[in-house]
């Protein structure tokens, strides 16, 4: 079932969110908008660059994906909780996440695991065990070679 | 503790900041020409990464460079080049030749440039880098590892207040200024309108507490040039009656007059604003009208009104 979570979770998200598999998913947050679809992939709010029709600076056809998330951000359809969320400071992407499942990253708490600096810790804090945070992603549940168009 | 730092902690008088032009060969002599021409007239000056993504001599070399020269440098670092590695390296590298200034910023896309088919990076976000730059004087890497001698330095990153989602901007400010940014330079901007409601956004949701904000006025001579940073810079927008004032002030000199008399405009309008602590000046003109801006608002080292204990004390190290 592992294997196949990735595969189950792209097919369902990809043709709603275009969803590019980054395996820590932050899609309720951002007004049911995925950041990941911003060519720069800004997780944080959108850049200085945005058109006065409120359209990207690198795709002019498309509309800025952090104007569609702050509009629909307030939606009344989201649990409120959700538009609290859309200020937070969203960490930088783990990059050995690409391809698995948000949801088994999500379930195991893999997708909240940020460096210890991100926390404001020096070594100390997360040294005693070395290479521990490694070990859990070894075999991570990723979409097949080639997968991604 | 900077020379920016100390004179924004003060607040005894408006901040003068500004762009230096981008270097491309020359060896150091081309760097010390353009930095003598600022030195007097400006407190600090951004030594920028590559703006609109073009190549040109590096943020960490022309900041080095610019204080030998004693200017006071403000290392822009943006995030499209380089990944977390390599941006913690580069400030940790700058802040050897005791750069202490860092501004963060997302960076103009390579489809901006000259070589759009440059694979662009975003490894980290400017907030994200805000934070990674702060964690740094703190003490440690993102990664947690800790720097036993950690640099002393003055973060900042760049806000624009003009372009869409308008409501939205002064939240992202305060993200910014709450994950460690000192200091906002904001986006060339053309809608005083827009700038107030923003700076009072911020003074309101207490981003001035933390974070010293410098609206960004640019000195151009044509109304050209206004059309051209309205039709392609990303996140510039003019109004088009702006435009028409200046293109129809008669002959080559009265535009060349009115786009100046503009620049003062908003210089003034920007400076008024409660929360503002001093401006930062784009220069395409190069006749002296940097010099003319700072003497006719009396701001910075040279017309500042107020004394400037810090300049006395801190001298200067011209080459």
């Amino acid at each position: 079932m592992p294997k196949l979570l990735p595969l189950i979770e792209h097919a369902v998200k990809k043709p709603v969110w275009d969803c590019r598999m980054c395996g820590q998913c932050v899609l309720h947050s951002t007004g049911m908008t995925c950041p990941m679809t911003c060519p720069k992939t800004l997780r944080n709010g959108p850049c200085g660059g945005v058109r006065e029709d409120g359209h990207c600076e690198v795709k002019p056809e498309m509309r800025c994906v952090w104007v569609k998330a702050e509009e629909r951000a307030h939606s009344p359809i989201n649990p409120h909780h959700w538009e609290e969320e859309f200020n937070d400071l969203r960490p930088p992407v783990d990059n050995r996440l690409k391809g698995t499942s948000s949801w088994i990253n999500l379930v195991n708490g893999r997708d909240r695991r940020t460096p210890a600096g991100w926390q404001g810790g020096a070594q100390e804090r997360f040294s005693a065990v070395p290479g521990a945070s490694m070990v859990e992603i070894d075999e991570p549940t990723t979409l097949p070679e080639g997968f991604h168009s | 503790m900077s020379r920016l730092a100390t004179l924004l902690a003060e607040g005894s008088r408006p901040v003068v900041t500004a762009e230096f032009p981008s270097i491309d060969g020359g060896g150091l002599a081309a760097v010390e020409k353009a930095a003598n021409e600022l030195r007097p007239f400006v407190d600090a000056v951004n030594a920028t990464d590559n703006p609109a993504a073009h190549a040109h001599a590096s943020n960490t070399s022309i900041a080095i460079a610019m204080s030998q020269f004693g200017l006071e440098p403000i290392m822009q670092v943006v995030c499209r080049d380089k990944n977390r590695i390599a941006m913690q390296a580069d400030i940790m590298g700058a802040s050897l030749f005791g750069i202490e200034n860092i501004a963060c910023l997302t960076g103009d896309d390579v489809t901006a440039g000259d070589e759009p088919e440059a694979r662009r990076v975003f490894d980290l976000d400017s907030t994200q880098l805000v934070k990674v730059a702060s964690g740094l004087a703190e003490g440690h890497y993102l990664s947690g590892r800790a720097i036993k001698q950690p640099p002393a330095l003055f973060v900042g990153a760049v806000e624009n207040p003009f372009a869409p989602p308008l409501d939205y901007r002064v939240l992202r400010a305060l993200k910014k200024a709450e994950a460690g940014a000192r200091f906002l330079q904001l986006q060339i901007g053309y809608y005083p309108e827009r700038l107030e409601s923003f700076v009072a956004g911020c003074v309101e949701h207490g981003v001035t507490r933390t974070t010293a904000l410098l609206p960004t006025v640019v000195l151009t001579k044509s109304a050209k040039a206004l059309s051209f940073m309205d039709e392609s810079v990303p996140g510039i927008s003019i109004p088009a009656d702006m435009i028409a004032r200046v293109a129809g002030a008669g002959d080559k000199d009265a535009i060349a007059e009115e786009s100046y008399q503009l620049t003062l405009e908003l210089s003034r309008h920007a400076l008024s604003l409660p929360g503002v602590s001093g401006i930062h000046l784009t220069d395409f003109r190069h006749d002296g009208s940097l010099e003319r801006l700072v003497r006719d608002l009396g701001i910075g080292p040279a017309f500042a009104s107020t004394s400037d204990p810090v300049a006395s004390a801190a001298g200067t190290t011209s080459g």
